[in-house]
């Protein structure tokens, strides 16, 4: 086929289109995403009874923070990378922050702390139950934002990806610390830090299949 | 360039709201700006400029089918480029890199347009070297690093300008192959 008859055939029939799509069913994934993952935790796990203590209340504040700020870094950064030319002026470094903020903390407690201590903080009760469950539960948001991102264009597949990944670590975990007993920063910063890492490189390999356009 | 952005991006503005005048003017004009971006990309990376046309066709159709996912706040060609660089890829992977075709006279041509700062920059070029054989390494690094021209690196070598040449071209064959396997890696 000729390129001028292929201009023909694209410009006949001309439909206006809207460029927020892409932005707009990113944001609708996000929150569907947090909605499934709360809702799968208060229907299995439950909330955790003791909140209206407020040292438990405090740390799940905390850990809110820390977890929904990987999210929301990493929606921003999706925002840009789902349209072509924006990539590289986007920044990798934003989504490191909340966990460069985990671990500083992290290391300032167990400082204050007795070595004897310190496998407990870091162990916690249920490190393995906490990896796992913020692991599954982050498949549904995963999947919803790379249904989202098929509305983008997005052209750095792996890093797309694993940032949809980081997302919906992001999202699981703030979702499974509604109903985690574990108060500790080195727990924190420990566990939830690798589980949604984790949930990045995973998105990130996926991605690479699951992006292409 | 930066003059033909201004009106790129208008153009494509009218488009988005279904403008089909200002959407075919801006599809002609790309399509000559691709043709000559393709064509220089893929005889820079030693390939048959023969497919640039299919590519072009294949960047329009991509450009048509996302055009909403240019943000009229954004600048145009970085869109436009970022699209043709992704299909670009795409359409390496999918001929598997299979091997460069063109006399041997291209060479110089192909070395000429060889711009090491070109090269992505992931990809480091003293690996990329370390992968050709030693003789092929020494040329390529005297004329396309060190900017000697190709009758002095054969001097230095003791070899003819036309041998010189040869090897320049099998080197930067072998690592066009290289890079090939390489973004065909990345991008799975």
């Amino acid at each position: 086929m000729k390129t001028a008859d292929l201009i023909n055939r694209l410009t006949v029939d001309l439909k206006p289109v809207d460029y927020r799509r892409a932005s707009r069913a990113l944001g609708l994934a996000f929150a569907a995403g947090s909605l499934a993952a709360v809702a799968a935790i208060c229907l299995t796990l439950g909330l955790r009874p003791d909140l209206r203590e407020p040292h438990a209340l405090g740390f799940l504040m905390l850990k809110l923070v820390f977890a929904a700020g990987v999210a929301a870094t990493a929606f921003l950064l999706l925002l840009r990378l789902a349209r072509p030319g924006q990539a590289r002026r986007s920044s990798n470094l934003v989504a490191a922050l909340p966990f460069v903020g985990i671990v500083l903390l992290a290391v300032l407690d167990l400082s204050a702390t007795p070595g004897a201590q310190w496998a407990a903080l870091i162990a916690g009760h249920a490190w393995p139950k906490c990896m796992v469950i913020i692991l599954v539960m982050a498949a549904a948001p995963y999947a919803l934002m790379v249904l989202a991102l098929r509305w983008g264009a997005p052209t750095e597949l792996w890093r797309t990806g694993a940032l949809a990944g980081l997302l919906a670590g992001g999202v699981s975990a703030s979702a499974y610390a509604l109903a985690c007993g574990d108060d500790s920063l080195p727990f924190v910063a420990c566990w939830y830090s690798s589980a949604i890492l984790m949930c990045g490189v995973i998105g990130g390999m996926l991605g690479q299949r699951l992006l292409r356009w | 360039m930066k003059r033909q952005e201004g009106a790129l991006r208008l153009m494509m503005e009218q488009a988005q709201l279904g403008d089909a005048r200002a959407y075919r003017t801006l599809l002609e004009q790309l399509s000559s700006l691709l043709r000559l971006h393709l064509r220089r990309k893929l005889v820079q990376m030693g390939r048959n400029a023969a497919n640039a046309e299919d590519l072009v066709q294949e960047v329009l159709m991509a450009v048509h089918a996302r055009r909403d996912t240019y943000d009229p706040s954004e600048p145009f060609t970085p869109w436009l480029y970022a699209i043709a660089r992704y299909k670009l890829i795409d359409h390496l992977r999918r001929s598997k890199m299979a091997h460069a075709e063109g006399p041997l006279d291209a060479a110089e041509a192909m070395s000429d347009g060889f711009d090491h700062t070109a090269v992505e920059s992931g990809i480091d070029m003293e690996k990329l070297l370390a992968t050709i054989p030693q003789h092929s390494q020494r040329v390529i690094r005297d004329v396309k690093l060190d900017g000697r021209s190709v009758a002095e690196a054969a001097a230095r070598e003791g070899i003819t300008e036309a041998a010189a040449k040869v090897r320049i071209h099998r080197g930067l064959k072998a690592m066009t192959v290289a890079i090939g396997g390489r973004l065909w890696r990345e991008d799975r």
